[in-house]
């Protein structure tokens, strides 16, 4: 069998560090080839190197066994390799089919754009590859799974036959998965090659043939993924035994921290998305909130935070009704929030990693005086932050943040909110894009900060990490509490079906017995 | 790619504009000499031309006085773009810093060092309220600040003439401007015994650039106000007042330009003007803060080299050169910044070697 693309030797270095030390990559011809790696390990840079994005220090590149330089982008797509970024680069005011032309615009007559021919061809291969895409639908109206398949679709309308994935299931929920999982099998079948980088062990046994481990921009090894198993490969990427299970303790929940009454919120489009929602969380445990994506577990969120206007019903803290108050009075009564989205809520990607630190808390005593920030101890808070939550960078405190890999964007908005946190912990999708190492220790901190006596609000769309990490769980359906549980009285089913609204089950109240 | 980056482009980008003047200049057959012999003419008033005259103080000074209103105003243009703003209504903010000032300095009185220091307040507020409006609009009406700032530019063109003619008593022998302000409000010249106009206005320019620096980098506030520019959504996340942090930036944005009418009127002019046209010192802070990379020490020197070029320009005829080549040169300069991002994509691929921030 011939190697569709050969990567030797690749070098890549950054300013204060090397993100690709001499890693050499050969991917057979119509296999799916995995990039195994902690967070920043190098997986994105060598992607983007592949694909033109970045120019490599050293090393050299071949396509079909032919050395090639991959100057640009258009380079790449020359030669057949396509990628699907984390970040989709998508219009959203356009339809489908007029973002996938986008840059080869097909002519009609007279010079005209020629849509419905391209909405023909669109379709055609959307159901070569059961992809059920909608040429004539909006962007902005579909959802993101829709849109990574928009994405996928991008390559194949221009012939690629080399398709990069990086993390392309981190956004995804769990339904999306499986379906993304059957489509890459479909484009095996179909003669393709595909890279795939993700951290979630079990797709990398579920699909690929082989995978590559990278370490700290080093190469470990090239496996046969049908001769080993998760545990063997996590241990290979962190370089050392990995917990899978959870250890967790009896919580001791007290008082009632954060208390909904009746809540009432709409989402963007004036519809009510949260309807009747009540809720208590206590200080001392983790409540989990289940629920498949788009349920209002966003529009919840938003509520609580102060970031959404609240239509009717209260919100209390400690017993103060903070309904209406303002997003950062509510920080100051000691609520933290972990966002949804990193890049829109969480980071100042243009700041430097350090000023990201002190988003909330840059007025705080601690970090001025008299209007002015004190960098001194700016500095050395981002310095503890950094080696205590293990965010990896080129140049630490002062990278800029766009420059760090996603999983330690995603560590540093974790490590300040949990350090910030006071009294209550709003967690959404914690461990998205991170590292199986790195979830392990996130999960640990979240189980000690429940034991320090904070209210912890879970909001994931994996029901593993629900059920590992939560005391009691809820489940929104349709924006109505539909199941409130006990952890230790349920199982998946029972939530599974809470969550499609087949069941209806309120039995977790705080003056039950667990 | 910050910092370094931006110095390197500013000086790729002032060389390739100089080239461009000498090469305009040699292809209409004059002597591309001629144009460095007036650059350093109008620096230190040495003419290459004639070794053995000494150094004339008047064309440095003459030099620095040109730089003054370009550096305030180009101080207003990187406020803005530092917290993610676009002010081009340099201009009208700069015509009324200059009439509110005039108000002052004819109907206020008060002492010498008191007079100009409130004619400067004036001028300030002015400005100020003048970069306010589009700062509301922008913030709860989300009108883009540059539509707004340019309609703004003209009425304040109409405004200050309309309020010149109306409320300040008029020159007889002009017509068309005020009489001459009180001896106590006028700013006065530091000219070293020359005929120079410089003045104490430079004093003014200092401080505020001390004060664009201190509260851009060092501050909370400055903080709050680049979050706010850099990512709306995350501020608002960190609980920031963005809506009060657009309008406090276009606030204090206008204000720039309107101490540097203030400074103008009230060390140049002397008396109340109605303006035939745009001065161009707002759109000139454009260029100088661009090419000054928005940030203090940079808009020093591109305002340094900004107000060199002015002047050569009025110098250059003196040596049988256009003095369009100067405004040329200008442009060029401006050019190249502006399309940094071909440098910085040439560099990427020139130089494989290096990793750069993308
Ligand atoms: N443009 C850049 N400038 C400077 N440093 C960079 C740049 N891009 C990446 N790096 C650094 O190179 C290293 C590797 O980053 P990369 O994005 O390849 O990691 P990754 O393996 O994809 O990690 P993750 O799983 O978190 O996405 C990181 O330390 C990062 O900070
Ligand atoms: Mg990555």
């Amino acid at each position: 069998m011939s190697y569709a693309i050969e990567m030797l030797n690749i070098t890549k270095v950054f300013p204060g560090i090397k993100a690709n030390d001499n890693i050499t990559l050969r991917v057979k011809e119509n296999s799916i080839h995995a990039l195994l790696g902690e967070n920043g390990a190098g997986k994105s840079t060598l992607m983007s190197i592949l694909f033109g994005l970045y120019q490599p220090t050293s090393g050299v590149i071949k396509v079909n066994g032919k050395e090639v330089s991959i100057t640009d982008p258009n380079v790449a797509n020359d030669l057949g390799i396509g990628m699907v970024h984390q970040h989709f680069k998508l219009i959203e005011s356009f339809t489908v089919t007029e973002n996938i032309i986008l840059g080869l615009e097909p002519k009609g007559k007279f010079g005209t754009l020629d849509i419905k021919s391209a909405a023909k061809k669109v379709k055609e291969i959307s159901e070569l590859y059961g992809l059920e895409v909608d040429p004539y639908a909006k962007i902005d109206s579909i959802s993101v799974g829709m849109q990574q398949r928009v994405e996928i679709l991008k390559m194949l309308y221009r012939n690629n036959n080399i398709l990069i994935f990086d993390e392309p299931t981190a956004v995804l929920t769990p339904q999306e998965i499986q379906d993304l999982m059957k489509i890459m099998k479909n484009l095996i079948k179909e003669g393709k090659t595909i890279l795939l980088i993700t951290h979630k062990l079990k797709e990398i046994k579920e699909v690929a043939d082989e995978c590559t481990v990278i370490r700290k921009g080093v190469g470990i090894a090239t496996i046969d993924v049908s001769k080993t198993n998760e545990k063997e490969m996590a241990e290979m990427m962190v370089g050392r035994a990995v917990n899978f299970n959870i250890d967790k303790n009896e919580c001791d929940p007290k008082d009632v921290v954060l208390s909904i009454k009746n809540l009432f919120v709409k989402n963007f489009k004036g519809l009510n998305a949260v309807k009747d929602f009540s809720l208590d969380v206590r200080a001392g445990e983790i409540v989990g909130l289940a629920g498949i994506d788009g349920n209002g577990q966003s529009e919840l969120v938003y509520a609580l935070t102060g970031m959404t206007k609240i239509e009717s019903g209260n919100v209390y803290l400690k017993g103060e009704d903070i309904t209406k108050y303002s997003i950062i009075d509510r920080f100051k009564k000691g609520m933290s929030h972990i966002p949804e989205d990193r890049h829109k809520h969480g980071l100042v990607l243009d700041f430097e990693l350090r000023e990201n630190f002190v988003l909330h808390s840059y007025n705080n005593k601690e970090f001025s005086s008299t209007g002015f920030i004190k960098y001194d101890k700016v500095n050395s808070y981002a310095e503890k932050l950094i080696s205590e939550f293990d965010v990896r960078s080129g140049k630490g405190k002062d990278s800029l943040t766009r420059s760090m890999s996603g999983g330690n964007q995603q560590k540093a908005i974790i490590a300040r909110e949990i350090s910030e946190a006071k009294e209550l912990l709003i967690i959404v999708q914690p461990t998205r894009g991170l590292d199986v190492g790195a979830i392990e220790y996130i999960h640990s901190r979240i189980l000690k900060e429940r034991d320090n006596g904070k209210a912890i609000l879970l909001v994931s769309l994996e029901l593993d990490e629900i059920m590992g990490l939560s005391d009691r769980i809820a489940v929104i359906h349709n924006g109505e509490i539909s199941g409130l549980v006990y952890r230790k009285n349920t199982d998946e089913n029972e939530i599974g079906l809470m969550m499609s609204g087949s069941l209806h089950k309120v039995g977790g109240e705080i003056n039950e017995k667990g | 790619m910050k910092k370094v980056n931006a110095l390197k482009i500013s000086l790729i980008a002032v060389v390739f504009g100089l080239l461009t003047g000498f090469l305009i200049i040699a292809v209409t057959n004059r002597n591309p000499y001629n144009l460095v012999v007036a650059l350093v003419r109008s620096m230190a008033g040495f003419n290459l031309l004639k070794p053995d005259k000494p150094i004339n103080v008047l064309y440095i000074l003459n030099w620095f006085l040109e730089t003054m209103p370009i550096i305030l105003t180009g101080l207003s243009v990187a406020f803005a773009f530092r917290t993610g703003l676009f002010n081009i209504g340099g201009e009208g903010q700069y015509m009324l810093g200059c009439t509110a000032a005039a108000y002052v300095a004819l109907f206020v009185k008060a002492p010498f060092p008191l007079h100009p220091i409130l004619c400067i307040l004036a001028g300030l507020i002015a400005g100020g309220i003048w970069g306010f409006i589009p700062g509301i609009l922008k913030a709860f009406k989300n009108i883009h600040e540059v539509v707004v700032c340019i309609m703004l530019n003209y009425i304040a063109w109409y405004l200050t003439s309309w309020f010149v003619r109306a409320y300040l008593p008029i020159n007889p022998n002009t017509g068309s401007s005020s009489i001459n302000f009180p001896e106590s409000a006028i700013i006065p010249t530091l000219n070293f015994g020359t005929s120079s106009q410089f003045n104490y206005g430079i004093i003014v320019v200092v401080i505020a650039l001390v004060i664009f620096h201190v509260v851009i980098e060092k501050t909370t506030f400055g903080y709050s106000l680049r979050a706010t520019g850099l990512n709306f959504e995350a501020a608002r996340y960190a609980g920031m007042k963005t809506k009060f942090n657009i309008c406090s930036s276009m606030f204090i944005s206008g204000a720039f330009s309107g101490i540097a009418g203030a400074v103008t009127i009230l060390g140049v002019y002397h008396y109340g003007r109605t303006f035939q046209g745009f001065d161009g010192y707002g759109f000139d802070g454009i260029s100088v803060a661009l090419v000054g990379a928005s940030n203090g020490i940079g808009i020093l020197f591109s305002g340094l080299l900004f107000g060199l070029l002015k002047t050569t320009s009025n110098n250059l005829q003196l040596f049988n050169i256009p003095k369009e080549v100067g405004e040329l040169i200008q442009g060029a300069i401006i050019f190249v910044v502006a399309a940094q991002y071909i440098i910085i994509y040439l560099e990427e691929k020139l130089s494989k070697k290096k990793g750069e921030f993308k």
